[in-house]
């Protein structure tokens, strides 16, 4: 397609965001210990997801919207996802008193 | 429209096309980072709100007006104010939480990170995509572009996929939403002995 990088903007640059994205979520879920912390990376995560899939839609096949139908999927799932994995961390530290992961290594209490 | 003219205001728009994408772009990382390098984890909440309307931005700009309002309501109206309810409900005392975790291991994800980060640039570029257009300013072709600029919006059509196509899934997930309230309420209950669960 030719032009300048920093002009044209097409599908490379939003998948370059969202690979960006991704790295940043998958350093942040390896390296927090807070259960809450290792959520927001898996936010990112799905955003990023997200960003791919609208991307797509838009550059591959933009006579239809299937790929906007997925990411509604993707954030329904999101939400079911923060809310099952608050209630069990509230779960967790009214029982070990902590939100770390890696201190909640016992099966049964 | 004349050539010449569609030449002039095509190159404007092109330039305004992507200026806005650059900050929109600078607008999710940035917070991605502030995400990775803060240690109080209230921080963290507050930079993933960024992030989260850098995305909601980054979907208008490619006219997916439906989803760029429902990652601001739900995302940034629900699931974040959720985490901060989550913090608060779970931090007795110290809100710094990634002093613990050994220089090596962060050394490591760190390192990882940039792999996965080059390498799926890397490939990104190297891969033949198929695309319909090289897609720099919006064309009137294109289904959600053309539900914006009627002043319908996408949300009609997303709807109408919803409740055609997407039946199945649709109603899968209502049950699933279905479980996981019930599901969720049950889990974070508090016991009324103090016991176990």
């Amino acid at each position: 397609m030719g032009g300048n990088t920093f002009m044209d903007i097409g599908l490379g640059h939003y998948l370059a965001v969202s690979a960006i994205l991704f790295a940043l979520g998958l350093i942040v879920v390896m390296t927090r210990r807070n259960a809450i912390g290792i959520l927001m990376g898996l936010e990112l995560l799905l955003n990023a997801a997200g960003i791919n899939f609208v991307a797509f839609n838009r550059f591959s096949a933009p006579e239809r919207m299937d790929g906007q139908i997925f990411v509604i999927f993707i954030v329904i799932l999101a939400a079911a996802e923060a809310a099952t994995a608050l209630a069990l961390v509230l779960n967790i530290y009214h029982q070990i008193h902590t939100a770390n992961v890696d201190e909640a290594h016992l099966l049964k209490q | 429209m004349s050539a010449a003219g569609r030449g002039r205001e095509g190159e404007w728009a092109l330039s305004f096309h992507a200026i806005i994408f650059w900050a929109l772009a600078a607008m999710t990382i940035v917070p991605a980072i502030g995400i990775v390098v803060s240690k109080n984890i209230v921080h963290m909440a507050f930079w993933l709100l960024g992030t989260l309307l850098g995305v909601a931005g980054l979907y208008l700009h490619m006219e997916a007006d439906f989803l760029g309002m429902t990652q601001v309501f739900v995302y940034i109206g629900g699931i974040n104010v959720l985490l901060l309810f989550g913090i608060m409900l779970t931090n007795r005392e110290p809100l710094y939480v990634r002093a613990a975790v050994k220089r090596p291991a962060i050394a490591s994800a760190v390192l990882l990170g940039v792999v996965v980060a080059v390498g799926l640039i890397q490939s990104f570029g190297a891969t033949e995509w198929h695309t319909v257009k090289d897609a720099v300013a919006p064309g009137l072709a294109d289904a959600s572009a053309k539900a914006v600029v009627n002043g319908d919006g996408t949300a009609a059509t997303l709807g109408t996929y919803l409740l055609s196509d997407y039946i199945l899934p649709f109603e899968i997930v209502s049950i699933l939403l279905l479980v996981v309230l019930v599901g969720a309420a049950y889990i974070a209950r508090r016991d009324p002995e103090g016991g176990s669960a």
